[in-house]
């Protein structure tokens, strides 16, 4: 039981927020889904579109349970592992955590509440808005945290408080107009869109399989597969611009998900694939396409690239020789090929199957592969985004606040390793059980079906038809 | 001390009020679930009153964490790194709560059913019993060193008076869970939950009484502000009374309205003891103050027109939402 105290808290928190992070992205994306399919039925009144809403609906709601259970753990953590982090940053950090309450969080409870409850008291249209409402609010709940989140990867409108030494708020605007934050949200707002739509997608592509509720399917999988594809080409496109970013922000991070150890030739070559010796600080076996990272990187065919060595000298000169500035460099490297790959491989399933699946000559059924590889697609987006969180977070080290504050410093004082193994495997326990039940009972709507009564308010009352469907 | 640390004082203990009374009648709900329902149908029906409110009662505790967060940095950072343990079982419990509703919803056999049921229960008692012995031990002395981190032995976070305190929050908002109850619903659990506040009033007032004196005996509070204390301690009794009364009467509003201002009098109980501290330490050069413990002003100036905005906009709808569900829910199979 040799891990430090930092060690267990740093553990803890990559378990807690990618497993929120799970979530988030999928609730996101599911209020917009289930707002789109409410829609269609408010406007064309057709029963199917009903039942398709009555049906995502339920797992949408599955997943904000878990969603806002895990959430309430990274606001107490930072006050319970992170104490010094919190003292440090409270003057800039706190504001937006508050307005997420106060904005967003009021909005999406009590709109879902209203929206689980009001199916046969409100006219269709004024429901409907109940869930674009509850959209609206997961969506402005992202920005404003990742508006902390993006103060820690580039500080911006703030003093050194000489007396405390700690970060004074000077200029609030700078903060919510900080450029990291207008590339960040988007990219993962795009992300959560792409996580929604593959995931129904491929639930429905699995259904397909089994010959089940064709028509239905056939629609959701329509659905999803559009939404899924419009945002996962939003996803790539943003991604260039953070590349963009955080060559010149962060170059240690983009030399590391490069893979770089030396200055590039000009024009540098991009690294498909390579064997990185992160001690040695050398890498082997290259797999080089010529001149693809200068277009990538400055987006013409000349320019080289600044490598890690050099990266980190000048990280020296500025913050001082007493320590090294090396990322986890086969992480980043693997991540960012996992997810920028992954994105580009999803949205040629996405293209694909909505070209087997048009309405003229659709040939989805009997293309059996391509049902199963939008089946396997709908984990893909929830690698993706945990990758894309690895590099970001991982590729800060060892800052918590960039260029400010380091992660050893941020660490609370009081708390001690037995706390954190005892809180370590109690939330390993119970986001075990959680995943597990969550995964099932999706599961099992999938089997019983888009018929089986729904249980959208809790099952305290069946959901009474609107117009337009057949009692 | 600046007008707008004051004032952020204030709102935190008007957030954390919001939280007890709101959130408070429905892990009263949820402890009834229980202790009052007999069978699944009952158990639905109750579910039924809270159902489209829970989540939205519990962002109370968010934004008063996130306003804690922001207004008072060091003291939401020495507080929750402080009560490390207490807050990771509040976690849990809210945690087994949060999902109990949706996971009940889907459970198919009667044993998964049942399981995610007492999920509800367990999850309706530990919040309101911990936060009560977080809130009574930090109005005793701590142990807290120059730095502000409170290292508080086991003695210092479980005694008599958090042990009391816990116990007293806990039966408070069963109290206000009953009383809610009897407003919200008809049938049976209606006359039941009546007749069990008949009784639990009672336990109630002894409660009351062995917690004014622990208060007395543990803490400064009738020292540093003897008048403003005992006023306080005198309203919350005249609180109970006069919930008692509306029992008696059986006017259900206003019991609820009784047992609502009892749990707000000993949020402002608190904060008026602790003001102008935000943390008591054995030593008292460490006790935390009101005037370190702030954000800068301009966070709090920023603070301040945020909320000045948005509260009362959330507050609409969120007042909506009630107005919406008004009606009582009717006995289910
Ligand atoms: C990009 C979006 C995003 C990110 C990075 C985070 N969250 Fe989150 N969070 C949401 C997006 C979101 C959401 C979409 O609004 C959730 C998820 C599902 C849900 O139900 O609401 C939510 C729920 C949620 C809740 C419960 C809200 C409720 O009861 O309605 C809290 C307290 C937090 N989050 C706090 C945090 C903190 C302190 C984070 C920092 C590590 C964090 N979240 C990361
Ligand atoms: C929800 C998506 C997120 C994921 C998946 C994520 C992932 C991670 C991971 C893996 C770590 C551990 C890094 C390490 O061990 O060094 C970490 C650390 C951290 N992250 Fe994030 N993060 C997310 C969002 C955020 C946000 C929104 C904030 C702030 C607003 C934040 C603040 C922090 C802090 C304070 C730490 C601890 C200190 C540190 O290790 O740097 N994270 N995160
Ligand atoms: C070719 C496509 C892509 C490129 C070039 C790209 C680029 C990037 C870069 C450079 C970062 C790090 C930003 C930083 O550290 O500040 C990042 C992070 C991230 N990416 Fe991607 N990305 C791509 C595709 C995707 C896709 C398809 C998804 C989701 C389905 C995704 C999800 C994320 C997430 C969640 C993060 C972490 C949050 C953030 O910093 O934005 N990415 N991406």
């Amino acid at each position: 039981m040799g891990a430090s105290v930092l060690e267990l808290a740093r553990f803890q928190f990559a378990m807690t927020t990618v497993f929120h992070f799970f979530f988030v992205p999928f609730s996101i994306g599911m209020a917009l889904v289930t707002a789109i399919m409410e829609t269609m039925f408010v406007r064309t009144k057709k029963p199917l579109y009903k039942q398709m809403t009555l049906f995502w609906g339920k797992i949408f709601l599955l997943s904000f349970a878990v969603g806002v259970v895990t959430g309430i753990i990274q606001e107490f953590q930072f006050g319970m592992n992170w104490s010094n982090y919190s003292r440090f940053m409270g003057d800039i950090f706190g504001a937006p955590l508050a307005i997420e309450a106060l904005l967003a969080f009021f909005m999406e409870s009590t709109f879902i509440g209203l929206w689980m409850f009001t199916w046969d008291r409100f006219k269709p249209a004024l429901h409907a808005a109940m869930i674009w409402l509850v959209w609206l609010g997961t969506t402005l709940s992202a920005i404003w945290i990742l508006s902390a989140n993006a103060f820690m990867q580039h500080p911006t409108g703030f003093a050194i408080n000489q007396a405390t030494g700690r970060v004074k708020l000077v200029d609030f605007g700078a903060v919510i107009t900080n450029p990291q934050l207008w590339v960040e949200f988007p990219h993962v707002i795009f992300g959560a869109f792409t996580t929604a739509g593959f995931a129904v997608a491929g639930m429905a592509a699995w259904r397909l399989l089994k010959h089940d509720h064709e028509e239905f399917y056939l629609r959701s999988l329509r659905v999803g597969l559009i939404v899924g594809l419009v945002a996962v080409v939003g996803a790539i496109g943003v991604g260039d611009l953070q590349t963009q970013f955080i060559i010149k922000d962060q170059p240690m991070k983009f030399a590391a998900t490069e893979g770089i150890y030396k200055n590039t030739k000009d024009p540098a070559a991009w690294t498909v694939v390579e064997l990185i010796d992160s001690k040695n600080h050398t890498v082997s076996n290259q797999l080089d396409v010529p001149v693809l990272l200068s277009l990538l990187a400055y987006h013409k065919t000349s320019g080289a690239v600044k490598g890690m060595d050099q990266a980190n000298a000048e990280l020296q000169a500025k913050y001082g020789k007493d320590k090294d500035y090396y990322v986890p460099a086969k992480t980043l490297f693997w991540s960012f090929r996992v997810m920028s790959g992954g994105g580009v491989v999803l949205a040629i399933v996405a293209i694909l199957g909505l070209w087997f699946s048009r309405a003229k000559k659709n040939t989805l059924s009997s293309k059996r592969w391509l049902l199963w590889l939008l089946g396997i697609a709908l984990w893909v987006p929830f690698l993706i985004n945990t990758c894309g969180w690895l590099i970001t977070e991982l590729g800060r080290y060892p800052w918590t606040v960039y260029g400010l504050y380091t992660i050893e410093d941020a660490i609370s004082a009081t708390t001690t390793a037995g706390q954190l193994w005892f809180s370590n495997i109690a939330y390993l326990l119970i986001f075990s059980l959680l995943g597990g039940v969550m995964v099932y009972f999706s599961h099992r709507n999938l089997v019983l079906g888009p018929d089986a009564p729904s249980t959208l308010n809790y099952g305290i009352d069946e959901i009474t038809p609107l117009e337009g469907q057949p009692s | 001390m600046s007008p707008l640390q004051l004032l952020w004082f204030l709102l935190l203990a008007v957030l954390f009020i919001g939280f007890f009374v709101l959130e408070g009648f429905d892990f009263g709900v949820g402890m009834a679930t229980r202790l009052l329902a007999k069978n699944e149908g009952e158990r639905k029906q109750l579910v039924a009153t809270i159902g489209p409110h829970w989540d939205g009662n519990e962002v109370w505790l968010i934004t008063a964490g996130g306003a804690m967060f922001a207004s008072y940095p060091l003291w939401y950072a020495s507080l929750f790194s402080g009560f490390y343990i207490l807050f990771f079982l509040v976690l849990v419990g809210l945690i087994l709560r949060g999902v109990s509703f949706e996971f009940a919803a889907h459970a198919q056999s009667r044993s998964g059913r049942d399981i995610w049921r007492w999920a509800l229960f367990v999850g309706s008692v530990i919040p309101p019993f911990l936060l009560g012995m977080i809130f009574t031990a930090i109005i005793q002395p701590l142990t807290i060193d120059g730095k502000m981190d409170i290292y508080a032995s086991f003695g210092e976070q479980v005694n008599l008076l958090t042990i009391v305190g816990g116990v007293a929050v806990t039966l408070m908002c069963f109290m206000h869970g009953l009383n809610f109850i009897r407003l919200k619903t008809t049938g049976a659990l209606r006359t039941r939950a009546l007749a069990y506040n008949r009784v639990l009033i009672w336990v109630l007032y002894a409660g009351a009484v062995v917690f004014a004196i622990l208060v007395y005996l543990s803490t400064d509070f009738f020292v540093k502000r003897p008048v403003s204390s005992a006023i306080i301690v005198g309203l919350i009794v005249l609180a109970i009374v006069c919930e008692h009364i509306a029992i008696v009467k059986n006017r259900e509003g206003l019991s609820l309205i009784a047992s609502g201002s009892a749990l707000a009098l000993v949020v402002v109980l608190i904060f008026n003891g602790l003001f102008p501290r935000v943390l008591i330490a054995k030593d008292a050069a460490n006790s935390l103050l009101i005037t370190q413990a702030s954000a800068s002003n301009l966070t709090l100036t920023i603070m301040t027109g945020v909320t000045v905005v948005l509260l009362p906009i959330a507050l609409a709808y969120f007042i909506w939402a009630y107005v919406v569900f008004h009606k009582r829910v009717p006995e289910l199979s």
